[in-house]
């Protein structure tokens, strides 16, 4: 089937532009604006992440360090070069990419465990060896200057780019998720996921399918950083390696359904929404974090394949509509 | 059989392997000629799948060489090993079980040597569900087929590689006799498309029915070799390794 | 100069044990269940909010109060076990792994919430004694004698009981030790009860020298990682190993480069170790 006759990559991309939208048709712009790119950063984060978690079978601890190493790369051009964004926006993807592929081809080697384990030390290591590195501000991060904003129109102007821009590329981010799902790397990469000494036995090359996934995945979200930190004005280490972040990602993943190209998008918005309300909430903001564990506990124990796994295993007719 | 006189598909020269202290495989010498179906039998521990381990690339062996189609495939990676018609099935089934029956064998077609783009992978994916006999379950999750269809799944997804030589690992254990009888057939129609086979298994009558010829293996070595009745006959296979009488008479009964 | 080698050196290998402890309960739980307890760190520091609350609240003696802590952890592992872990043992990883991540952000929410995260710390001295040139303060010896005698009866109770021994069975062959009539999912809970014990423990011990919050487990959950992947994971003894050979490179290290370069020298060693080497340095081959 062509791809753009496929309903399920229709129904993502709608719910994708439906969150872009939002705030241009909303009564309070500048806030609405805020609360969708935080979204569609979660989708933009789990949409990659997925790539490599959901189609895959690799467990990520890590994802959060291209996040945070493509951020840095790109906020560095920003701020010292006066590079334009999207030069940096590339420079940050490609980064982000390049460390993935050098990493991959080392760790892609451990399985299971071990692998989520060598990603969590990484991620340790990195924002360990950011804090020590000179050149991108050692432990205090970086600062743009207030003129870099000018060349953009001013502050607001350039927040407006910024979400557009995180719109564009988040709408990127789940047609290639769903063109890999849908072609024969996707398979391989499911093929790995499901069993990998046999998909290897198969004709599947295991090893260089997992390090281009894992890169795809890398290259998203380092392109998401540079665009997060632009807009948020400076870079600190643990902004940028928050294992935590890493955490959120995979929990929203995991709420909207693993493996599926529409789950990380249903997982984020669910999640973000959520999350929204209960920071308004006094009652609930300072157990937030708890009650988003609750809910990534009761996720685990009674629908592991998330809300779309459990709609298409559920509703069979569905199957045609949920990637 | 006919094909004698070509160059054999595969020729294992001298293989030998061994894990800590045991000697898995010794010396292995034999060739398999194009077309023919070559049984391998010996009791549990014997190597067999040692043997096919180191065919395809699981493991390296530690002396001698693999040659297939002329090529010397020794220590290949097993997706190498895959992509020059080289397709297997387990002893114990690996199905993919959260892909569909249709998307194991797609991925069968498309990354064994023929390397076909999905749609084309589709097309013969149909075909051998067609051919094996799980059309109607194609749609089905792998992980919910009942153990026979999960072995007829396995042979699919080899069978769609389009391999020119098919390693068989005990494809009929845990059959009933029905299923044995249906699944004998499908082993002769594969080779009647002009497919290579290595088999191993178990039950013996059925093996000594559809192979060509048979190779024994005992702890490693290779303690005979021949067409089925020599082999039933040897009386160095029924005496000093088969050591069963049942076992023997099983055989004999095959004839 | 080797003076202060010496001096950090020993404090660093006193540390050590405390680090082993903590690395001996993630271990057993992985070498019995293979599972990775990622509530390891928020237990550790559970333990230090025990003894800082038994000490600062009723005025209890903090070694005397580790009992009741020990006991604490043992039963909070057991509930953890029977709500997040059991139903998912079977499944892949990955739900083990977010099944206890899950705990984890349950146990610091609520944490962050009773206790913020303003630093505590338990004003409890030992004072310090002097060897030659070092001085040491008596809370880390203290703390290692404690490591020391809470691994000598983990391996009475693992290979002289029968308790222990059902456990080491389960570790061994769970299918196996089942047909033998040992009710795994007793032993398997008791397992990670015991695992979560340790850590809860080891953070009592470390907050007799140190300042926390309710996040400070974090460092010691890492660092108990790093000590496993050194020791063998699933190796309680070599845990402990690994983890003197931690606190050893932690009292060495600094002495050579600067302090805010170790966690990466610490953090590479562990991924590196964990590629060459993934049954760690002392264990086995295979």
């Amino acid at each position: 089937m062509k791809p753009w006759r496929n309903p399920g990559l229709w129904l993502v991309l709608a719910l994708t532009v439906a969150i872009s939208v939002w705030p241009a048709l909303a009564s309070n712009k500048a806030y609405t604006r805020e609360v969708s790119f935080t979204i569609l950063k979660a989708v933009a984060l789990a949409s990659s992440l997925n790539i490599l978690l959901g189609y895959t079978g690799y467990v990520s601890f890590g994802h959060i360090v291209f996040y945070g190493m493509g951020g840095y790369v790109g906020f560095y051009l920003l701020d010292v070069h006066n590079a334009p964004l999207y030069v940096a926006v590339l420079a940050g993807g490609l980064a982000s990419g390049l460390i993935a592929f050098l990493l991959g081809r080392a760790i892609l080697r451990l399985r299971g465990a071990y692998f989520a384990l060598a990603t969590i030390g990484i991620n340790e290591a990195a924002r360990a060896f950011i804090k020590n590195f000179d050149l991108f501000g050692g432990p205090i991060g970086m600062s743009l200057n207030f003129n870099v904003y000018k060349s953009y129109g001013g502050p607001n102007q350039a927040l407006w780019i910024a979400f557009i821009s995180m719109a564009a590329l988040t709408l990127v981010i789940t047609v290639v998720s769903f063109l890999v799902k849908t072609s024969r790397f996707g398979l391989g990469l499911m093929a790995i996921r499901e069993n990998e000494d046999a998909a290897e036995v198969m004709g599947v090359v295991a090893p260089s399918s997992k390090t281009w996934a894992y890169v795809l995945s890398a290259i998203f979200p380092g392109m998401v950083g540079v665009l997060f930190f632009f807009k948020n004005g400076n870079i600190e280490p643990p902004d940028a390696f928050n294992l935590h972040q890493s955490i959120e990602t995979i929990v929203m993943v995991m709420l909207g359904g693993y493996g599926t190209v529409l789950g990380p998008v249903l997982g984020s918005a669910i999640y973000q929404r959520l999350r929204g309300l209960l920071l308004v909430s006094p009652l609930f903001k300072n157990i937030q974090l708890a009650v988003a564990g609750v809910l990534l506990l009761i996720i685990i124990l009674f629908m592991p394949a998330g809300v779309v796994g459990w709609l298409r295993s559920r509703f069979g007719a569905l199957r045609r509509v949920l990637e | 059989m006919t094909g004698q006189a070509q160059t054999p598909i595969l020729q294992i020269q001298a293989v030998s392997k061994h894990f800590g202290g045991l000697q898995a495989l010794s010396n292995v010498t034999f060739d398999l000629p194009e077309g023919q179906i070559l049984g391998l039998i010996g009791p549990n521990g014997a190597g067999k799948t040692t043997l096919f381990n180191c065919i395809n690339g699981i493991y390296p062996p530690e002396q001698g060489h693999v040659i297939f189609r002329g090529r010397d495939i020794t220590g290949w990676k097993p997706y190498r090993v895959a992509r020059t018609g080289l397709a297997r099935t387990h002893q114990i089934v690996q199905p993919l079980n959260e892909l569909t029956v249709l998307q194991n064998v797609i991925a069968g077609a498309s990354f064994g040597h023929e390397h076909h783009p999905l749609s084309q992978a589709r097309e013969i994916a149909d075909q051998v569900l067609t051919f094996v006999g799980l059309a109607e379950r194609r749609d089905a999750l792998a992980a919910k087929l009942n153990v026979a269809q999960k072995k007829r799944l396995e042979l699919a997804r080899a069978l769609a590689a389009r391999p020119y030589l098919l390693l068989l690992d005990e494809v009929l254990a845990g059959l009933n006799p029905t299923e044995i009888a249906e699944m004998v057939d499908v082993v002769r129609a594969i080779r009647d498309q002009g497919v290579t086979i290595l088999i191993i298994e178990h039950v013996m009558h059925a093996l000594m029915n559809v192979s060509d010829r048979v190779i024994v293996l005992d702890y490693g070595e290779q303690i005979a070799e021949g067409s089925p009745d020599e082999v039933a006959n040897d009386p160095k296979v029924i005496e000093a390794y088969l050591g069963d009488p049942k076992l023997a008479q099983q055989m004999m009964l095959a004839e | 100069m080797l003076d202060i080698l010496v001096a950090s050196l020993a404090d660093g290998l006193l540390l050590g044990f405390v680090y082993g402890i903590a690395a001996m309960g993630l271990s057993l739980i992985w070498g019995v269940m293979d599972v990775i307890n990622l509530s390891h760190g928020p237990i550790i520091a559970l333990g230090m909010f025990g003894v800082y609350l038994a000490f600062n609240g009723l005025g209890w003696n903090p070694y005397l109060t580790l009992l009741l802590v020990a006991v604490m952890g043992l039963l909070l592992g057991i509930v953890i076990y029977g709500v997040a872990v059991h139903r998912v043992l079977n499944a892949p990883h990955l739900s083990t792994l977010l099944a206890t991540f899950s705990i984890n952000m349950i146990i610091i929410g609520v944490g962050t919430a009773l206790f913020t995260t303003s630093p505590r710390n338990v004003d409890f001295s030992l004072g310090s004694f002097s060897l030659g040139h070092i001085t040491l303060p008596w809370a880390r010896v203290a703390a290692a004698l404690a490591a020391v005698l809470v691994t000598a009866l983990l391996y009475l109770f693992l290979y002289r009981t029968r308790p222990g021994k059902a456990i080491r069975a389960v570790a061994n062959n769970r299918a196996a030790a089942e047909l033998m009539g040992i009710p795994a999912s007793r032993v398997l809970a008791l397992s990670f009860g015991l695992g979560t014990m340790l850590a809860a423990i080891a953070g009592g011990l470390i907050s007799t020298f140190f300042p926390f919050t309710i996040l400070a487990g974090g460092r010691y959950e890492l660092k108990s990682f790093v000590i496993c992947v050194l020791g063998g994971l699933g190796n309680p003894l070599g845990a402990l190993i690994g983890g003197l050979l931690l606190g050893a490179l932690e009292g060495i290290i600094p002495a050579f480069i600067e302090t805010s370069w170790v966690p990466v020298l610490e953090f590479v060693l562990f991924v590196v170790i964990l590629l060459v080497r993934p049954s760690g340095l002392l264990g086995s081959k295979s």
